[in-house]
């Protein structure tokens, strides 16, 4: 049904480039969340070869943001878009440096497996690392669900989650420090550990700044820095 | 590139096909049927000028079907939709430019602040001096640039002496941005300038009788892009003085020079909101078909 409308376009270029960007941009999503989910095993299995792999996917990742920008640039200077159109080159494009900052911060956990898989693995953590990793995936997963569907209420949805992985990320700083007290040997281990999941919960930051794109996409709202509650109001709203 | 490979299979069963589920975002055209009411925000506290139930008429065919508007003072309203949607035939019923047309009958209630347009007391010269107009073509009189603005001063009895006049034709060409070009040859023919030069100076013309509304047909399309950019620049410092209508093929500069903007289609005013708003996120699904090229 989306080709059909995507067809009535007088301009049947026009057409194909803001399909080309819608594309692309799914491309890249989908290579940033593999990059999260390697990123996180290579952790948990200190798995070095995986690291690897995760920090060289960044070339790729890179590329298809200074790619993507191209195209939303093009139209903006060919097409002068507006209303929907607009709002689509608008949110893929802030959508873009979010997913790159999102491929930095898997970068980061792969360096952390890296180091650890040579200082031998840490004593504690890895529940947490579990825990917080699966539960930001998803919501990476969700958000570019909602992005690809237009569906504005999985993009509150995922809003929503981010608030619980912070959550749960003070609790396990709180316990993850308690840890290093009790066991100083195990100080420098453990703060690779807290650094990967500062970076995890950065990715849920980032995940719900896309989210926030997708309502500002779909409804015209712009829902950033107010509460999920705001949030709800606005989109039910009409 | 087994990344890639192993990621389309995933997309394919997440569904996350791109440009395949679309339906929340851009509802069908086709089926779109007209709002019952103009949606958005037609209506304003103390207006300039009150429509209400506007209907056109050409001989049997309905050309405007019951469109009530506002136009508030000191503001630039543009009027825009596809060709033969009346946005043209609703702006000409605001001066009377329509009585021209013999087959053409206008009904509704329009009103200049108290006045009644089509109160059959009304007198429409002096009607069209509180409400001028600038058509698509520049139109200057075969007369010098001087006496092209003179003209309605002189035809109104606006000026008694000769220094009077000088003064209102440069007062007027000063405001039209024409007056340090053609300082020099006032009485040189208005036929001679160029085409932008020319509709400043019908711009010019039109002012010069201190009108309260200017009506613009599309004033930009026979001139290029400088001379757009200057009639742009102008309308913007004219709202000081003036409230503007304008009617323009350009979704561009209707976004660039107006505070509000209607959309009409096939004859009816489908909305009515800021200008920014109905570039940014439109109410009515035809104003965003329009507004985005869907069709027209």
């Amino acid at each position: 049904m989306d080709r059909m409308h995507f067809g009535q376009h007088s301009s049947s270029q026009f057409n194909e480039a803001l399909e080309s960007i819608r594309n692309h941009l799914m491309e890249m999503g989908g290579l940033v969340e593999k990059q999260v989910v390697d990123a996180l095993e290579s952790l948990l299995h200190a798995d070095s070869g995986l690291a690897e792999k995760v920090m060289h996917t960044e070339e790729k990742v890179d590329q298809l943001e200074i790619q993507i920008d191209e195209e939303c640039a093009r139209v903006l200077a060919l097409r002068q878009p507006a209303a929907s159109d607009l709002r689509l080159i608008i949110a893929v494009s802030k959508a873009v440096s979010d997913l790159e900052r999102i491929g930095d911060e898997s970068a980061k956990i792969a360096a952390m497996a890296l180091q650890l898989s040579e200082q031998g693995e840490s004593p504690r953590g890895y529940v947490e690392v579990r825990h917080i990793g699966n539960h930001v995936r998803n919501m990476l997963r969700d958000t570019l669900d909602a992005f690809a569907r237009f569906d504005a209420d999985k993009a509150l949805d995922v809003a929503a989650e981010d608030n619980e992985v912070d959550l749960e990320y003070r609790s396990a700083m709180r316990s993850l420090v308690t840890f290093m007290m009790e066991d100083p040997r195990a100080i420098s281990r453990v703060l690779n550990i807290i650094w990967s999941l500062r970076a995890l919960e950065r990715i849920g930051d980032h995940a719900r700044n896309i989210a926030e794109q997708v309502i500002y996409l779909v409804k015209g709202k712009d829902v950033r820095h107010i509460s999920v509650d705001e949030m709800q109001k606005q989109v039910k709203k009409d | 590139m087994d990344t890639a490979q192993s990621l389309d299979n995933r997309d394919a069963e997440a569904g996350r096909t791109p440009a395949t589920q679309d339906k929340d975002h851009r509802p069908a055209m086709q089926d779109t049927p007209y709002p019952e009411h103009t949606v958005g925000h037609p209506f304003l506290d103390d207006p300039k000028m009150r429509l209400r139930d506007v209907n056109v008429f050409y001989a049997d065919n309905q050309a405007i079907h019951n469109v009530s508007l506002d136009i508030g003072k000191n503001e630039v309203i543009a009027l825009i939709g596809p060709s033969g949607c009346g946005k043209s035939t609703f702006l000409r019923s605001l001066n009377r430019m329509n009585d021209t047309i013999d087959i053409c009958r206008v009904n509704g209630e329009l009103f200049l602040e108290r006045q009644d347009l089509y109160d059959s007391k009304m007198d429409v010269v002096e009607l069209r001096a509180r409400v001028g107009m600038v058509f698509q073509k520049p139109n200057p009189f075969p007369k010098s640039i001087y006496d092209n603005v003179a003209y309605g001063p002189r035809l109104h009895g606006l000026a008694d002496k000769k220094y009077d006049l000088d003064e209102m034709v440069e007062t007027s060409l000063r405001k039209a941005g024409l007056w340090d070009e053609v300082k020099d040859r006032l009485h040189a023919p208005g036929t001679g300038l160029s085409g932008g030069q020319q509709q400043r100076l019908c711009i010019a013309r039109t002012i010069a009788v201190s009108p309260e509304v200017v009506l613009m047909d599309e004033p930009c399309s026979a001139l290029d892009p400088i001379a757009t950019a200057k009639i742009e620049e102008l309308i913007a410092e004219l709202t000081e003085s003036y409230t503007i209508a304008i009617v323009t093929h350009s979704m561009q500069q209707a976004a660039r020079v107006s505070h509000r903007t209607a959309y009409f289609h096939l004859g009816r005013l489908i909305e009515v909101n800021d200008t920014d708003t109905v570039f940014t996120k439109p109410e009515h699904a035809l104003t965003e078909a329009y507004i985005t090229g869907r069709f027209g």
